[in-house]
């Protein structure tokens, strides 16, 4: 790993003042991507400010028909929480399935849309249930907020402060995960709340997208044989070792489809 | 780059050090402390084999910098057994041939008593989702999973 020097900021103002000093800084929520990839030499900073100590970034909370989850909340408590379980279910069950136990004790939700990893889970539910993005400066919806690979609105030394969900009628994600590192392969987070509905999938290209021919099927008809004919084109989805483009695409219809009947 | 002076608490002692920025858990633990229980089997935090519990959560050693643990509460495999007298998860690993090479054993147990915190009696498929992020590689899992429903058991009694 490359030297850097380690900062602990005690609350959202700290940290954006530290940022603002360093000529090559970095923001440090849980790690679970960023210290792997400073270990393998992948990244090299000047210096990280640890959000860790920014008590006011953690915690969740459920009202009027939204679920609010601070930035540095951990997917574990996600996963626990009970407003979480009762208000949007299918969050819950995304976060208890982010990677491995280690890691929902570490990994949060801010740490993660930030970074816009393309196989990431907690993307396709922030698109897939139309979330607002907040931060220190403004609020930014979802669809304005993942822009590319690794890449979002966010502008230099801004800070997620929390992520609120409105409750869907019904959702469901289903992924088919690495069997190494259970990121998505693919993975299809549906939502149906009143006569909108939302299709957002990760894992199969640069960045979580929505489909919008599969959105207005199941507008007209919110049934997984609406979505089952319907092909997206294999033409710039993730080709690697774990599975080709026309595999990803075949897999974005089955799972769009398991995730419809999911939803109950 | 400068150098962080930290305190935590280690296996219920008070344990300090100087650390570089850098520095990760597992090297403060294996190299300040000598604690070699803490094993590192990757260099890309997949293995497991580093697993410990900081504030009584199961953690990848190898990815927290060491002062980051800088007043926390730490817990090795060396804190596990008492005195001569191994704790009940490590006797069921021992009973039930669930170590072979024995390098990822450290790991398996700080994450089989983590599972048992969270989930006291597990059924053998949530054995195997909970153990994600512990490999091993002689592949032993069969008896790995069977220690810890055994383990998991007697802590239970």
């Amino acid at each position: 790993m490359y030297e850097f020097e380690y900062h602990r900021a005690g609350n959202v103002g700290e940290a954006v003042d530290l940022l603002s000093k360093s000529s090559d800084g970095q923001y440090l929520a849980g790690g679970m991507s960023l210290v792997p990839t400073l270990k393998l030499r992948l990244a090299r900073h000047e210096d990280l400010i640890d959000l860790n100590g920014a008590g006011e970034l953690a915690g969740v909370s459920a009202a009027g028909g939204s679920v609010t989850v601070g930035a540095m909340t951990r997917h574990e408590a996600v996963a626990d929480s009970a407003d979480v379980q009762k208000a949007i279910p299918a969050l819950a069950a995304l976060a208890g399935g982010i990677g491995d136990p280690h890691v929902r004790h570490r990994g949060t939700i801010g740490g993660s849309i930030a970074n816009n990893d393309p196989a990431a889970d907690y993307p396709a539910a922030v698109l897939g249930l139309g979330a607002t993005v907040h931060t220190n400066k403004r609020e930014i919806s979802a669809d304005d907020f993942f822009t590319g690979l690794f890449e979002t609105a966010l502008d230099e030394g801004e800070i997620i402060t929390k992520v609120v969900f409105p409750a869907p009628d019904v959702a469901c994600y289903i992924k088919f995960p690495n069997p190494a590192s259970r990121f998505a392969i693919v993975g299809s987070f549906v939502s149906k709340k009143g006569d909108d509905v939302r299709v957002a999938i990760t894992g199969a290209g640069p960045g979580v997208f929505r489909v919008a021919e599969m959105e207005a099927a199941l507008k007209a008809n919110f049934a997984a044989d609406a979505v089952a004919n319907i092909k997206v084109s294999p033409d710039g989805l993730n080709a690697d070792i774990h599975g080709s483009a026309e595999y990803r695409a075949h897999l974005l219809t089955v799972l769009s489809k398991r995730a419809v009947a999911g939803c109950g | 780059m400068g150098t962080h002076e930290v305190s935590m608490t280690v296996n219920g002692e008070s344990r300090s050090g100087s650390v570089e920025s850098r520095t990760l858990l597992s090297t403060f633990l294996r190299e300040n402390l000598r604690l070699t229980g803490t094993h590192i089997g990757c260099d890309t935090s997949q293995c497991g084999a580093c697993v410990v519990h900081v504030n009584g959560e199961s953690i990848k050693s190898c990815t927290l910098f060491a002062v980051q643990a800088d007043g926390q509460d730490v817990k090795t495999i060396e804190g596990v057994a008492d005195g001569e007298t191994l704790h009940t998860m490590q006797q069921a690993f021992k009973d039930n041939h669930g170590l072979q090479c024995g390098y990822c054993t450290p790991g398996m147990i700080m994450a089989a008593l983590d599972i048992v915190r969270r989930i006291p009696d597990p059924t053998e498929k949530q054995v195997r989702e909970e153990l994600e992020g512990n490999m091993c590689r002689c592949t032993g899992y069969h008896n790995i999973v069977k220690s810890i429903l055994a383990g998991a058991e007697a802590m239970r009694s």
